[in-house]
């Protein structure tokens, strides 16, 4: 290096000349929870269980879900359907509980793949976090569709 | 002494004081806002409008963190390096003039905590206490890398105080005092000291971003090499101290290159603003100016910073002696050459 390339000033303020023109660029910013990034076609997120189109839960509790998933984030303990229930589950068997830790999902879709029956799907938003681990554990009340409006 | 007189600089000095640490605490927003305006993002926005409140949000969270002193540390030391490292930040502000006097009340009031004819050489005075703060800091930490960024800090304080102090002797045979009221009052209008003496400026620049510890020359708390440098071992509002410490370093710092280069409250057309004014208000749109001056260099100082990457340690202690070192000679060398061509004629 000679003496003025030793100074580093010219590419100081060449460095510094580029800086100043990235201050009026248009700012990449996401506001996070108020603006929603766009998310792709085959985004998965947090689980959705589904409802058939008369508003019946589809899921018929076969276990294929928690079998194919390779986190074990899956847990369910399955009943029968009894006398009266018709409109509530699709199938004779269903679901009583229906468990997800999403702290152990890493959200990989094998259990959407695994479904015979189109009963679930990663299509929700991103998972919220939480202060508990023990409030990472989904039941039915949040995976669950809305039932249909009538 | 006058009571008259006492009040009026104990009002002076509060209102220094107090204007020193605001100017800092936001400094600490313009900073991440500049930050990120640089890196095309937006910056901290969501404590108050704008993020206004940002600063007291950070330092309410400073004031709540748990204050750890290690066990093997020296006790007083510990304590004593942030506390110096802050002091010596604060007290260099008393020489530097403010603004031209200003008449209340038929009593004519300067704009100048103290007017002492050494004034250059209090401010580096107190600039080299500053490093005493960091080295005792970085030592009583008892960990090696606060011991290593104390020792940077210690070499590279001193390598840079050298060019500093030379080219401000080719300042002081330019202005012929060292007092800078004086020095500023020589500067009236458009008569600043850069169009005389633009090297010793461009030195001056880069000896006070070593000397405040700013990048490119941040060695001594350098994260990827030194985990946190001399304050690696503070928590709490210790290490809030030091941290602050450097934005009032760095407000002192712009204050000290307005006044001696960039004509402190001067500025083109002043006479006519005075006489328009009167001399109250005259002044304080100089106060204004020199403010405007302060904010801009502090821009400066950010810039630069998001900028220009770490200096190694060799490449600063190269810059330092081979490069800065003779051209600061050169400089005085020039500037005493066309002095003394100049009264010839």
């Amino acid at each position: 290096m000679n003496f003025w390339e030793r100074l580093y000033l010219p590419a100081i303020f060449q460095g510094m000349g580029i800086t100043f023109k990235h201050m009026f660029k248009k700012k990449e910013t996401v506001f996070y929870p108020e603006v929603e990034r766009e998310f792709s076609e085959n985004w998965r997120g947090m689980h959705s269980l589904k409802r058939d189109e008369q508003g019946r839960e589809r899921c018929t509790a076969c276990g294929l879900c928690a079998l194919s998933c390779p986190a074990e984030a899956i847990t369910m303990i399955a009943a029968e359907r009894q006398k009266g229930e018709e409109n509530l589950y699709r199938e004779e068997k269903y679901a009583a509980v229906y468990e997800i830790n999403m702290l152990r999902c890493i959200f990989c879709g094998l259990c959407e793949e695994a479904c015979p029956k189109e009963a679930i799907y990663l299509d929700g938003p991103i998972v919220p976090s939480d202060y508990l681990r023990k409030d990472f554990i989904y039941g039915k009340d949040k995976l669950v569709e809305e039932p249909l409006k009538s | 002494m006058e009571l008259a007189f006492v009040i009026e600089k104990f009002v002076l000095i509060t209102v220094i004081f107090s204007l020193s640490l605001v100017v800092a605490m936001y400094s600490t927003l313009a900073e991440r806002k500049i930050a990120a305006f640089l890196q095309d993002r937006i910056g901290p926005n969501r404590a108050g409008p704008g993020g206004m409140f940002q600063p007291l949000a950070d330092g309410a969270k400073m004031f709540f963190k748990e204050e750890i002193i290690p066990a093997d540390s020296s006790k007083f030391l510990f304590i004593a390096g942030p506390s110096l490292a802050i002091l010596t930040a604060c007290i260099g502000s008393a020489v530097i003039p403010w603004g031209q006097n200003i008449l209340i009340a038929g009593r004519t009031v300067s704009l100048q905590v103290t007017d002492i004819n050494v004034g250059i050489l209090y401010i580096f005075g107190v600039v080299s206490l500053g490093v005493y703060g960091v080295m005792i800091g970085g030592w009583a930490s008892n960990n090696k890398f606060s011991l290593m960024g104390a020792i940077r800090a210690a070499s590279q304080n001193i390598s840079y105080e050298i060019p500093m102090g030379l080219s401000i002797i080719a300042l002081l045979l330019v202005t012929g005092t060292l007092s800078l009221k004086e020095i500023t009052e020589q500067q009236h209008g458009w008569h600043w000291n850069i169009l005389y003496q633009p090297l010793g400026f461009i030195l001056f620049l880069v000896c006070s971003f070593a000397e405040t510890n700013r990048t490119p020359f941040d060695l001594p708390e350098c994260e990827t090499e030194l985990v946190g440098g001399y304050h690696t071992e503070y928590s709490s509002m210790k290490l809030g101290f030091f941290l602050f410490a450097e934005y009032i370093n760095m407000f002192i710092s712009s204050a000290v290159m307005a006044t001696l280069y960039f004509g402190g409250y001067n500025y083109p057309g002043m006479d006519w603003v005075n006489n328009a004014m009167g001399p109250l208000w005259g002044p304080l749109i100089g106060m204004v100016v020199l403010f405007a001056k302060i904010f801009a260099f502090i821009f400066f100082f950010m810039w630069v910073r998001w900028t220009v990457p770490r200096f190694r340690y060799d490449q600063l202690m190269n810059l330092g002696w081979k490069v800065l070192i003779p051209l600061a000679i050169a400089n005085i060398v020039i500037t005493g050459v066309w002095i003394t061509i100049y009264d010839k004629l």
